[in-house]
């Protein structure tokens, strides 16, 4: 009788203690990453629609993935190239992204409104991790977050090698934007 | 009874903190997906023959094919770069699984079209197909002065038909192979001839670095021509990749640039040095772009 009940007590603690956990995050599982690069001979366009995203709202940890194969190209041959050639989507499937809302404090998640955003973390990328700190925009409204960022990468840094004979044609910085809705995480 | 409480408690304060630090698992789909196979050669002909590769909808592909004559002419003929005969060819992608062609080869002035469709296209993931599965078929009509009987002169003489399956995997990033079952239909032969002949291509290529893969591409034919020798045509090449060309430069004995050619007149054998260098070029245009908004 006596282990019942204290069976019971931990099997309250750990509902009441995961509920807490999952509040105040938020998340997405179509989060819209494209990235663009401008070129001489042709601007070079991808979208992908099914980035994954998760923020602690207490904790201002974030994260993202992205199946490097969800990228769509105009031309599909570019398609086919970026994941043959230049991303290896076979050995490398996904990107992934963790880090913090550098100044999360100053966030308050229970008020709508706008606020600028500093985001610092761990970018992986085609078997290379490197440290980036971006601007943010996080805007609350309604319980829901929508979360904008823009930034440039540079492809050498992940080993993204650009043969001599393309050159000319594909640029070495690419600009990445990304734009995620997010919603209340319950588990 | 108080530790394994505690124990517990240990426990469920371990896996919050392993939760916290991994969001990403918390709404990581694990269950696997099927996804389609792509890029299993670098063109839609392994060298001489289709393969298990498509083109995709929209796409329309310029094909050059040149043909040297035979190096083992010697320094007269300069090695054979003096001669030439070409295929030049369009092929268009109606979708994903249907491409259709057109061509005119300078052998035989020989104009040729074909149909090619995917049946089954390799995946991996639940449900996935281990293999490709393709349909090819065409047709080629000579143009060249009649050069047989005047009496046998007609149109439908002049034509050949072929019909192919292509059952193909790729094996890893590394390493493609597919085999074809063919048949040739000439509607006229030489007496004693057959009027089909069965063949069975075996293709494959090895991927050497991102852009450049060696192909090997040969038939063995099962009823070769009676009237005079032929030989199992025999490529090997490499595919070079460069942005919106693929290069295939190649050696060959094979004859002519389309199935009946190749498999009814390959009079060339690679044992006696009767070797052409040659090259395809392919070129694609993307007709239809894609929204990607």
């Amino acid at each position: 009788m006596m282990q019942m009940r204290i069976w019971f007590i931990v099997l309250l603690f750990f509902t009441a203690f995961a509920t807490v956990q999952a509040q105040g995050r938020y998340f997405t599982k179509t989060g819209r990453i494209t990235f663009y690069s401008n070129a001489p001979l042709e601007d070079i366009e991808a979208v992908n629609k099914t980035a994954s995203a998760v923020l602690d709202a207490r904790t201002g940890q974030i994260q993202f993935a992205v199946l490097m194969k969800g990228f769509e190209f105009r031309k599909a041959l570019m398609q086919e190239h970026f994941n043959e050639n230049y991303v290896e989507s076979n050995k490398y499937p996904k990107a992934e992204f963790r880090g913090q809302v550098v100044n999360n404090s100053s966030v308050d998640y229970t008020k709508d409104g706008t606020y600028p955003v500093r985001v610092k973390g761990q970018l992986s990328l085609h078997g290379v991790t490197r440290e980036i700190e971006v601007p943010a925009s996080l805007q609350v409204q309604g319980g829901k977050i929508d979360g904008t960022a823009t930034f440039h990468v540079r492809v050498a840094d992940y080993r993204i090698t650009i043969p001599s004979l393309m050159k000319d044609k594909i640029s070495n910085t690419v600009k990445v934007t990304v734009q995620v809705k997010l919603d209340p995480l319950s588990s | 009874m108080r530790y394994n409480v505690f124990a517990l408690f240990f426990i469920l304060i371990c896996t919050s903190r392993l939760a916290a630090q991994d969001l990403l698992s918390q709404i990581e789909d694990t269950t696997p997906k099927k996804e389609y196979v792509t890029a299993a050669f670098k063109s839609t002909r392994v060298i001489m023959t289709h393969s298990m590769e498509m083109l995709n909808p929209g796409v329309l592909d310029f094909r050059i094919l040149h043909r040297f004559g035979n190096i083992n002419q010697g320094i007269g003929e300069f090695f054979g770069l003096d001669d030439a005969t070409i295929r030049l060819g369009l092929d268009y992608g109606i979708s994903k699984s249907l491409t259709i062609g057109i061509g005119r080869g300078s052998y035989r002035k020989e104009l040729d079209g074909f149909l090619k469709f995917r049946a089954v296209q390799q995946a991996t993931g639940p449900g996935g197909a281990p293999f490709s599965m393709l349909l090819a078929g065409g047709a080629a009509v000579q143009t060249a002065p009649w050069s047989g009987h005047k009496a046998d002169e007609s149109f439908t003489n002049r034509l050949a038909y072929y019909t192919q399956l292509i059952v193909g995997r790729k094996f890893s990033d590394a390493f493609t192979l597919q085999i074809a079952p063919t048949v040739v239909h000439r509607n006229l032969v030489a007496t004693g001839d057959d009027n089909n002949t069965f063949a069975v291509g075996t293709a494959g290529r090895i991927r050497l670095s991102r852009r450049v893969s060696l192909n090997i591409d040969h038939y063995t034919i099962f009823n070769t021509e009676k009237s005079f020798d032929t030989y199992f045509p025999l490529s090997v090449g490499f595919d070079i990749e460069t942005g919106g060309h693929v290069f295939q430069l190649h050696f060959t004995n094979a004859i002519g640039m389309n199935e009946r050619a190749i498999l009814t007149e390959t009079i060339n054998r690679w044992g006696n040095g009767d070797i052409q260098f040659g090259f395809n070029i392919s070129r694609t245009f993307q007709l239809k772009k894609r929204r990607i908004d």
